[in-house]
């Protein structure tokens, strides 16, 4: 428990875990969007990046430098303050939601034991929620102030997916709190040391994982920026570097969803653990970030892999199929729950 | 005057500054925008209060759903007409006399009971239940009935609307 003599050091040791969560969040998704392009590329028989750096490893860094050096063109009819606001909101939410995902035990330095998470909220996994159900404004505001037909329509496209599979993907995380009793993602993840959630909740997980990757705008259900009708989507008139706060939001999206889908499913840092006492800590943040690296390869597989849905069946889908039986889901967990507790 | 005192001020301030925004603004979108701003404000104030539940809620609920829904159909609406249309109807006089009469006669309340707007005190014993499941215990045993009650009213209206909707599409 902190008293108020420890307060200084709590600070720093936040602001500490904030910077390294932050920068080793940046750099991955700098390599997730490497990792994307030589994945598909070799999906496709192609070799993908080949020039910059070994394999192209240096690719993200010559992209970073491009977006940052390219002309910001702001087209004239646009409505000023919320065509700034748009990207920023986008940007900044995307990387909030990281800040309660935690990514193992805790770590020892000088006596003093670090838990690593940046915060454990009691109500950890609302904050998510919240924050997901925030996204959507950056993508609407983008599209109506930048005051030209695809945009908009991209914006009100993306809109109404984010309502329609925020609603299963919310009632998805229901089924696993009312297993582990917590909002809090750590209490949620220990509850999981017998047995990972996966096998109580497989239906669970898999409404969770669709409506993620439609949460993402991922492909297939890229609707918002398909760009055979709609041109880019939402940011089409964005340039410089408003587009690529815009592109790094999407890949902190998908690190956040599958960072969250391994901490509610696949046990978050649970995993073998041997050795002297500084691998000891370290071994279960390698664990986490293995897991989260293969939902990371399958978001990219399935773009690889599948077409883009038709609009109407994305919403067919999203309230036909997926709500019901998220609906039926939450019903027959409830009440296995209730029965082994009487 | 405590850190909790300036924040509560200001998260106040901003509330009724975002409010009188909402209303003044004569594009609906910006209006929408500022009353996100209001609803947020407010729920920094639960949160002040230890309510992190409610704070969710109050994000998830207003601003994550029912503001986007809005948002959703100002989009849609032809906003060049909108602009153009008088901002306030002629009845603004009426208004602020009942805006006025109002404010005297809830200034005179507070000021007759102002012996019961003393700041609560937080207790010393910490509470050995979290937020979430004092808000559970609450609505699910101490006003089972009335929750359940509300929720089929909701329920009524929503399948009312949906009726409604389909009635008007044949």
């Amino acid at each position: 428990m902190a008293t108020h003599s420890d307060l200084p050091l709590l600070l720093l040791m936040t602001l500490a875990k904030v910077v390294v969560v932050l920068g080793v969040l940046l750099t991955a998704i700098a390599y997730i969007v490497w990792m994307e392009r030589k994945v598909v590329a070799h999906i496709q028989s192609r070799w993908g990046p080949y020039l910059v750096g070994p394999h192209g490893l240096l690719q993200p860094l010559a992209d970073a430098l491009k977006f940052l050096f390219k002309e910001d063109i702001v087209p004239d009819e646009v409505d000023r303050p919320i065509f700034w606001l748009a990207p920023l909101l986008a940007f900044t939410l995307a990387f909030l939601s990281i800040s309660v995902i935690p990514f193992g035990e805790s770590i020892t330095i000088a006596g003093h034991t670090i838990p690593l998470q940046i915060t454990d909220l009691n109500v950890g996994l609302l904050f998510v929620l919240a924050v997901t159900s925030l996204g959507v404004y950056g993508v609407a505001l983008a599209g109506w102030s930048s005051n030209s037909k695809f945009p908009l329509f991209g914006g009100l496209r993306s809109s109404a997916q984010l309502i329609s599979y925020e609603l299963s993907l919310g009632l998805a995380v229901v089924s696993v709190v009312l297993i582990a009793g917590s909002l809090s993602l750590r209490e949620i993840v220990e509850q999981q040391r017998g047995l990972w959630n996966i096998c109580k909740q497989p239906l669970g997980f898999l409404l969770y994982f669709t409506a993620a990757v439609a949460e993402t705008n991922r492909t297939p259900f890229d609707l918002p920026e398909a760009e055979a009708e709609l041109v880019g989507g939402y940011h089409t008139e964005y340039s410089s570097f408003k587009f690529a706060m815009f592109f790094m939001a999407e890949y902190a999206n998908m690190v956040t969803v599958s960072c969250l889908a391994t901490s509610l499913f696949f046990g978050g840092w649970l995993g073998p653990v041997f050795g002297p006492p500084l691998v000891r800590s370290l071994l279960p943040v390698l664990w986490f970030a293995l897991k989260v690296l293969a939902f990371l390869f399958v978001y990219i597989w399935i773009r690889g892999t599948l077409p883009r849905f038709r609009y109407d069946q994305l919403m067919g889908f999203g309230w036909r199929v997926m709500l019901p039986v998220a609906l039926l889901n939450v019903l027959g967990t409830s009440l296995i729950v209730a029965w082994r507790s009487v | 005057m405590t850190l909790l005192q300036i924040a509560f001020f200001f998260l106040s301030a901003l509330a009724l500054a975002s409010a009188i925004l909402v209303i003044t603004r004569r594009n609906a979108v910006h209006s929408v925008i500022w009353l996100i701003v209001t609803l947020f404000s407010v729920g920094g104030i639960f949160l002040l209060l230890h309510a992190e539940f409610l704070f969710a809620v109050q994000v998830i609920l207003y601003v994550g759903g029912i503001m986007v829904l809005f948002l959703f159909v100002v989009m849609l609406v032809n906003l060049d007409v909108a602009v153009k249309q008088a901002q306030f109807s002629r009845q603004w006089q009426l208004a602020l006399a009942t805006a006025i009469i109002l404010m005297a006669e809830l200034a005179y309340g507070i000021y007759r009971g102002h012996q019961g707007f003393t700041l609560a005190q937080t207790s010393a014993v910490p509470p050995t239940i979290g937020n979430t499941q004092a808000v559970a215990l609450a609505l699910y045993q101490d006003y089972m009935l009335p929750v359940e009650i509300a929720s089929v009213l909701l329920l009524v209206a929503m399948v009312g609307a949906v009726v409604m909707a389909k009635r008007k599409l044949e």
